[in-house]
């Protein structure tokens, strides 16, 4: 069943096209990894999707709602991290989730179940009631992951959801990323410019370059198409769109970056 | 039979499965529920640390006592027959209230900084919910400074009305203004979102609103172009209900009705204002 599909996709910022004309669709319980240097596009493309970014022109549907005119639909079936911290620092992890419970309109009957079920789940149980912004970085996104999935999304949208963690805090959030699509058919799609979390997260990637999708297929698919053994997804990367040396974003993306790198690290 | 996907279910007007009738009710309550719970938000990062409201005490105090204390023996200012410090009191009140409120904006750039407006902005809660329930959080904090006036004034001498329905009356005027305000706060924001730049903006619109009110002298002794200016101001109503409510026979300029009609009407036509722009944040 296809539970994504855009047909099309614009968004421009001016003169700029930061993303143009996209069309991909993906089908329910898949893991969908978005990848390309920054500045190629993928924040916006998750800012439209989750009905942040009117987009320019063109179109988009999430579990059959279109993301302009049924917006609020939208908003209901999906779940997003954004790239920035966005979990509230001066309140416990406990309230943290449950502004958002009460936000979803989660029946106050289920609230503390689901509450402590999404706490456990992503392990931090021991730590709901600590202020958020005692925790470690890891601690942190894990719980912006539970703080997403409370109402039990049908897709969870991820924008560089490992950005200055370190390697065991990636194991991590990958091991969560994982269980959601295997234990709730949580559709999951993800930005990042990690080749090896593409790898081990998606069953299906498209590589973005200068706004547009210069390849997309299985990881596997993606690495015969340029060449023989023992290519991996960074030749497939720098093959696609690594042909320029300007790549990096602006000023203000960048900045932002390592202000996120620094909230988290 | 073909299989309808949402979007046709919908191409009807009105959608099959609830009656006409429960929508509006259905969306009011969703939307108090929501404003509700965005004021719980911040009232919850205040009792994790309350330390602000104690430093908000300071500006009030120092306005009555040494302001306060000296003007009051020049006994120039016509205040309809009571002591200036009991007249300026309500004006001060007011004044403290506008503080909290005209900066309370810059919470909403902190936020986009980080990614809590994204996420409030992905959740299906209405857009004029979300900036009212700041408004309301704003009048959580206006409370305290009614607290703090009261106490200072009850320290100055001051003859407060304590009837019930008088302090209820106040205490719904602070709540308002402190919304309204609040409002107008997150429209500059949002419009030019930076902190160096809502800062400078800030200040420059706090003096205005301030003096060109009848806080602490009446609209009667200004000159023409400044009493016009004072009666689109809405600080002034505000201080008009504070002013009769506050005191004991204390007295309306424009009545109590007028005053309140005055300001919800402010506050609702921010909040839409508001509910439209605050998404643009996240641009």
């Amino acid at each position: 069943m296809r539970i994504l599909e855009t047909d099309a996709l614009t968004r421009r910022f001016g003169e700029h096209t930061a993303v143009d004309s996209v069309s991909v669709s993906i089908d329910a319980g898949e893991a969908f990894g978005l990848l390309g240097p920054n500045g190629a596009g993928k924040t916006t493309m998750i800012k439209m999707l989750t009905t942040l970014l009117p987009p320019t022109s063109g179109s988009a549907r999430v579990a059959g709602f279109e993301i302009v005119r049924r917006a609020r639909e939208v908003r209901r079936v999906i779940g997003y991290v954004p790239q920035l911290v966005s979990a509230d620092g001066s309140l416990s992890g406990y309230e943290n989730l449950l502004i958002f419970a009460k936000l979803y309109d989660i029946p106050r009957s289920e609230r503390r179940m689901r509450i402590s079920e999404a706490l456990s789940f992503v392990g931090l149980a021991d730590a709901a009631t600590r202020l958020v912004r005692e925790y470690s970085g890891g601690m942190i996104r894990r719980l912006e992951i539970a703080q997403s999935v409370l109402h039990r999304p049908r897709v969870l949208f991820l924008d560089e959801p490992t950005v200055g963690l370190d390697p065991v805090a990636r194991r991590a959030v990958w091991d969560y990323i994982e269980r959601l699509r295997e234990d709730y058919g949580t559709t999951i799609f993800l930005t990042t410019h990690l080749m090896e979390e593409a790898d081990s997260l998606c069953n299906r990637i498209a590589i973005m370059h200068r706004g547009r999708v210069a390849a997309i297929g299985e990881p596997a698919e993606l690495k015969a198409s340029i060449g023989d053994d023992g290519t991996t997804l960074d030749d497939v990367f720098v093959h696609y769109a690594g042909d320029r040396l300007d790549s990096g974003g602006g000023y203000r993306e960048t900045s932002r970056t390592r202000r996120t790198a620094q909230r988290l690290g | 039979m073909k299989h309808r996907g949402p979007d046709e279910q919908h191409s009807g007007s009105v959608s099959r499965f609830e009656p006409f009738v429960t929508i509006p009710l259905k969306s009011v309550v969703g939307f108090l529920k929501t404003t509700l719970v965005i004021a719980e938000l911040e009232v919850r990062k205040l009792r994790h640390d309350p330390s602000e409201l104690l430093t908000r005490a300071i500006q009030p105090a120092l306005w009555l006592l040494i302001f306060g204390q000296v003007f009051a023996r020049i006994r120039a200012i016509p205040t309809g027959g009571i002591p200036y410090i009991d007249f300026m009191a309500p004006g001060i009140l007011a004044q403290s209230v506008l503080f909290i409120a005209i900066f309370h904006g810059i919470a909403i750039i902190w936020e986009r900084d980080l990614g809590l407006v994204h996420k409030l902005l992905a959740s299906p809660s209405p857009r004029a919910a979300l900036v009212l329930g700041k408004g309301v959080s704003a009048g959580a904090r206006a409370l305290s400074q009614v607290a703090i006036v009261y106490v200072l004034s009850l320290i100055l001498g001051v003859k407060i009305n304590w009837n019930p329905a008088a302090l209820a009356g106040v205490i719904c005027a602070a709540l308002l203004a402190a919304a309204c305000f609040s409002m107008l706060s997150l429209i500059i924001a949002c419009v030019v979102k930076t902190r160096e730049r809502f800062m400078g903006i800030g200040q420059v619109l706090t003096m205005p609103l301030f003096f060109a009110s009848n806080a602490i002298y009446p609209i009667s002794i200004m000159p023409g172009w400044l009493q016009v200016i004072s009666k689109i101001n809405p600080l002034t109503y505000e201080v008009d209900a504070l002013r009769s409510l506050m005191l004991v026979g204390g007295r309306s300029v424009f009545g109590i009705g007028v005053d309140m009609g005055v300001l919800s009407l402010t506050l609702a036509l921010l909040v839409i204002v508001a509910g439209r722009i605050y998404p643009g944040i996240v641009v």
